[in-house]
């Protein structure tokens, strides 16, 4: 696969380490959040046949951690961005 | 005898004359031939016994799709299984065995099968070898597997190399073909990148093997003039001997090119294949199409081909197969056959299904002699040496499914052709799209490219086409000859039959996957290339379904066979994987050090003296020397991460579970980290710098983990942290300088002063060696009194001589991984066999250091109820109540007088060493409520050694050695 990064361009996806959905992004606070909530971000998430947001780290290249939107079907990759850009989107900050 | 069968013309050149061997029989041929083709023009027609039957096989083909005539081509540690003759070039010197006979070609003792066939249906070994059950893995499958065989490996080692390489291109088109070539013109004269791959060490297709006209001159010297043409564009890479083998994702192909195969040894420097991966914008699919039989009985002989190799043999490689021939066909296709050998003068009969005649079957063991034709209710026997079968054309698809799109079924040339949702950018042309004639292949080729470009904003012309045939494709489908009581085989690679396809019907495995999987039609080799379309359409006729409702498999990577050296590439042996060396490796080898493996890293191991015959006698001697005196060890190899930025501090207490904010500057600590779920996953030492400067130590096999981890943390989860960091692993040399004399050694070697006061335990701060920046940090893994100091790499194998010239007169060592381990056990450190990934702080003792006054990666689920069970697992010290008891990491604990089983199972020995302090093996462990037996007695059983090993132990504390520490505040 070739994933279109942001700031280097296509790149091989060999170059990348896969992490997993990017809905994982969404970590709760550990002091206002308990053991449940902790447990329902950890452990469950969707794995869909189709769109799917995903995260990716450039291990091999600028060391950015990615937000690929990959068909899960086809491997149509639709979307790349940058997932500090998401994260900061999200409302996550320190 | 010499060739007795070649005849005039043909693209092989005359004056070269090469000598082969085949089965210790001396031939020659020419340069331009093929294996096959030089054997068949020295009259030798049997090349191989079949995979099942043994039965006598010549080759079916005059290419890649080739089922029967396989060899071991070269010999000895170059000798290769399942080599095709019909596509292996033929150099001076070649030497070539047939394979699965024994103990000759013509005499195979084990044709015997042939005759016991009624026993050896589909699924025989399904029904058969049933029971009892113990049977199959020691009595029924090696059988099996000695008698039903193809090539046998030598088990040398290959002495060839192999490499891989990366290609870019705007078009790359699969096959040089009328349709390929017709496509890479219009593209390279467009000035597109394109990149022209074909099989065959000439390019062509299939007009090397016609005698139609292309412009007005021979298709084959037309080919030849483009192909010029072509090679005099700049833009242009012409790759013959490369094979497309497969499609992957967004437009990136496998290709093997066979640099050498065509010399009896590589060119010097030079590899035997190269497997490239070709990132295309566009492809064009130009593969052609490969005829398919029609199954009659005793269709397998010797001298029985398909029609279009028939006269392959005879335009291409001036080669008559047989003098007196017949051609079977049901497609006008097969008259071409006819045509074309009449005109080299040859006697041929043809049987056109189409008219109500059909082969009924064939004789002569060995190769073909005669057949027998029926002819509208009229039997009659023919004498002939060479049959040609003609049962229509398939386009080759093979690449447009590795996607998973499924080929469609066109009725007018009753073949199928490529599905639409085929590789995204990926088109076909030609032959491979259905369009079988000549015309149509050059039109399809020249549209493709220009659609293909138009794509990428690439304008090309659309040149007048050369004047081409453009018959159209007559056919009435013909799959098999009813009536017979023999064999009519349909897959000759897997000696499926016309009956093992009834059996599949009739037990109901009738799918086409069903079918495949149950008869083993289109496996192995040649994956069906001759043989699935004819078996399925047999199918569907057996089950009164149309061929479309019945269906296709679709074809997998790799198009054809790849060999296992081909897809290693340069990882093999010593370059499996890279390798990293410290910085004292050359000093260390200079000692004599025994090395060993830490991830990519090689360490020493034990550093033996004159004299040491055994291991122990060097690590006893390393670590007694330590705690007497003093002892260095690199440890460069463990990871280093600079930390910089106002919130640095805080960064530090979110990835670590236990409170760093409060460190000083110029103090380290110890930190502990954990995943998300709890575990604790690694450890090691950060050390504060300045206000906003950290350095950081991992693990050295976690120290890639830890960095990517670090990333996630500052880029994802508080992405508006000031953090920046940055691995400084190999930028620094690190020393641990350990024992009650470390600080004596490195006052001689450290400008500053390093007394107890200025450089107190668990101090950290930059430091000179005789001018040279350095760093300096008081830490112990040891339990001594111990820094760890480091400098620039390059000046690390200086530093380790220093050192040792320095700590001369204290009898300073150098230690090993071993001592390593074995200090670190008598002091209780966890290391990798205690960060198992299953176990948390609590279980390791360290419960205490989770901060629950912040929010760090793993600190809520570090406390869910299952993990805080106080009866859970926790970190003991183990010693032999006897001073001569044996311990082993991984016995398990039982209690006294209790059974060994699961339930009575109190958890495990996970380190041991042999204490030379304690003059015994010592072993750490994880016990179920380990912290509320200290002095208690069990057994450590180690069940899988014969006899059992059990021996009585006493739980002890971790820490065997200096509990108080005392030592290493000294």
């Amino acid at each position: 696969m070739i994933i279109n990064h942001p700031i280097l361009g296509p790149r091989d996806s060999q170059e990348f380490v896969y992490l997993g959905a990017a809905e994982m992004m969404n970590r709760p606070d550990g002091m206002s959040a308990g053991i449940e909530e902790f447990h329902e971000w950890l452990y469950h998430r969707d794995n869909p046949a189709g769109e799917h947001r995903e995260l990716w780290y450039h291990e091999q290249g600028d060391r950015s951690w990615l937000v690929v939107t990959r068909n899960t079907l086809t491997h149509e990759i639709s979307r790349v961005e940058l997932a500090r850009d998401v994260a900061k989107a999200m409302g996550r900050s320190k | 005898m010499s060739q007795s069968n070649r005849i005039s013309g043909g693209q092989i050149d005359r004056s070269k004359t090469l000598s082969f061997r085949f089965d210790g029989k001396s031939y020659q041929g020419h340069a331009g031939d093929t294996l096959a083709s030089a054997l068949l023009a020295n009259g030798v027609r049997l090349m191989g016994r079949s995979f099942k039957y043994h039965r006598p096989r010549g080759p079916l083909s005059a290419g890649s799709e080739e089922p029967n005539a396989l060899v071991h081509l070269r010999s000895g540690a170059r000798q290769e299984p399942n080599t095709r003759a019909t596509v292996a070039e033929l150099f001076d010197g070649l030497e070539a065995r047939s394979q699965n006979a024994w103990p000759s070609l013509k005499f195979d003792a084990l044709a015997i099968n042939d005759r016991l066939n009624t026993f050896l249906t589909a699924g025989f070994y399904y029904k058969t070898f049933m029971w009892p059950a113990a049977f199959w893995e020691k009595l029924y499958e090696p059988i099996i597997r000695k008698a039903a065989g193809l090539g046998a490996l030598t088990r040398q080692e290959d002495p060839d190399s192999y490499d891989k390489g990366f290609l870019h291109c705007d078009l790359l088109i699969i096959g040089a073909g009328p349709a390929g070539l017709s496509a890479a013109l219009t593209a390279g004269r467009a000035g597109a990148q394109v990149i022209l791959a074909d099989e065959d060490f000439r390019m062509g297709g299939r007009l090397k093997a016609e005698t139609l006209e292309v412009g007005g001159q021979a298709g084959a010297d037309w080919a030849a003039a483009q192909v010029l043409e072509l090679a005099a564009m700049p833009n242009v890479r012409l790759m013959p001997r490369t094979t497309i083998i497969g499609a992957f994702d967004h437009g990136i192909y496998g290709a093997v090119e066979r640099v050498s195969d065509h010399l009896a040894v590589p060119m010097k420097g030079k590899v035997r294949q190269t497997l490239w991966r070709i990132y295309s914008r566009r492809a064009v699919l130009a593969g052609g199409a490969t005829e398919r039989p029609i199954a009659f009985e005793n269709n397998d002989r010797p001298g029985v081909m398909l029609a279009g190799a028939l006269r392959a043999y005879a335009n291409r490689w001036g080669v008559a197969v047989g003098r007196k021939v017949a051609v079977f066909t049901n497609n006008d296709d097969g008259l071409r056959t006819a045509s074309d050998l009449r005109a080299k003068g040859l006697e041929v009969r043809v049987i056109d299904a189409r008219k109500g005649e059909e082969v009924i079957d064939t004789s002569g063991r060995l190769g073909l002699k005669s057949v027998t034709i029926r002819s509208n209710g009229k039997v009659e026997t023919i004498a002939c040496d060479a049959l040609g079968v003609s049962g229509g054309w398939n386009p080759n698809v093979n690449i447009t499914s590795h996607h998973r799109s499924r080929p469609v079924w066109e009725e007018a040339i009753a073949a199928f052709v490529p599905g639409e949702d085929g590789p995204v950018g990926l088109t076909a042309a030609g032959a491979a799209a259905g369009a079988l004639s000549t015309h149509g292949a050059l039109a399809t080729g020249q549209a493709q490219a220009i659609a293909a470009l138009a794509d990428l904003g690439i304008a090309a012309k659309a040149d007048a086409l050369p004047q081409a045939e453009d018959a159209p494709v007559a056919i009435s489908p013909k799959w098999y000859v009813a009536g017979g009581k023999g064999r009519a085989w349909i897959d000759q690679q897997n000696d499926v039959t016309l009956k093992d396809v009834k059996l599949a019907q009739q037990e109901n495995f009738t799918s086409v996957e069903h079918l495949k999987r149950y008869t083993t039609l289109g496996m192995a080799t040649d994956q069906g290339k001759t043989g699935n379309v004819l078996g399925l359409a047999v199918m569907a006729g057996l089950t009164g379904k149309t061929i479309p409702e019945t269906g296709t498999t679709i074809y997998r990577p790799p198009y054809t066979p790849v060999a296992m050296g081909t897809l290693a590439g340069r990882s093999r042996g010593k370059e499996f994987k890279p390798f990293r060396l410290t910085p004292s490796h050359k000093w260390a080898e200079e000692q004599g050090a025994v090395f060993v493996e830490v991830g990519m890293w090689l360490r020493s191991q034990w550093l033996p003296k004159a004299g040491e015959t055994h291991w122990r006698e060097s690590v006893d001697r390393e670590v007694l020397a330590t705690r007497k005196s003093v002892g260095i060890c690199d440890v460069t190899t463990l990871g280093k991460i600079d930390i910089q930025g106002t919130d640095a501090a805080a960064f530090l207490d979110k990835v670590y579970a236990n409170n760093f904010a409060s460190l000083a500057v110029g103090k380290c600590r110890y930190g502990l980290m954990l995943r998300e779920d709890g575990m604790v996953y690694d450890d090691g030492t950060t050390a504060r710098l300045g206000e906003n400067e950290y350095v950081m130590t991992t693990t050295t096999a976690n120290a890639v983990l830890v960095f990517r981890n670090l990333e996630y943390a500052r880029q994802v989860l508080w992405p508006d942290m000031d953090v920046q960091l940055i691995s400084t692993t190999e930028a620094w040399a690190q020393f641990s300088v350990a024992g009650p004399n470390a600080r004596k050694l490195l006052e001689k070697v450290v400008d500053q002063d390093i007394s107890d006061a200025a450089f107190p335990y668990m101090g950290a701060g930059a430091i000179t060696v005789g001018g040279i920046r350095g760093r300096l940090f008081r830490i112990s893994f040891s339990g001594e009194l111990a820094y760890e100091i480091a400098v620039p790499t390059r000046y690390g194998d200086a530093l380790v001589r220093k050192l040792m010239e320095a700590g001369r007169e204290f009898d300073a060592i150098v230690y090993g991984t071993e001592a390593l381990g074995v200090m670190r056990v008598e002091k209780g450190h966890v290391a990798g066999n205690e960060l198992n990934g299953q176990s948390s702080a609590l279980n390791m003792g360290l419960g205490k250091m989770v901060s629950k006054k912040k929010d760090s990666i793993g600190m809520v689920l570090s406390q869910r109820e299952a993990l805080l069970d106080p009866n859970g697992y926790r970190l003991v010290g183990v010693k032999p109540v006897h001073k001569d008891g044996k311990l082993t990491a991984g016995s398990h604990f039982l209690a006294i007088g209790a059974a060994p089983v699961i339930e009575n199972d109190g958890g495990w020995l996970t380190s041991k060493v042999y204490s030379p302090h304690l003059g015994c093996d010592i072993a750490l462990g994880y016990l179920k409520a380990g912290d509320q037996k200290i002095g208690t007695q069990m057994r450590a059983v180690n069940l899988l050694a014969k006899p059992v090993q059990e021996t009585l132990v006493e739980i002890v504390s971790p820490h065997f050695f200096d509990p108080e520490g005392e030592r290493l505040r000294g």
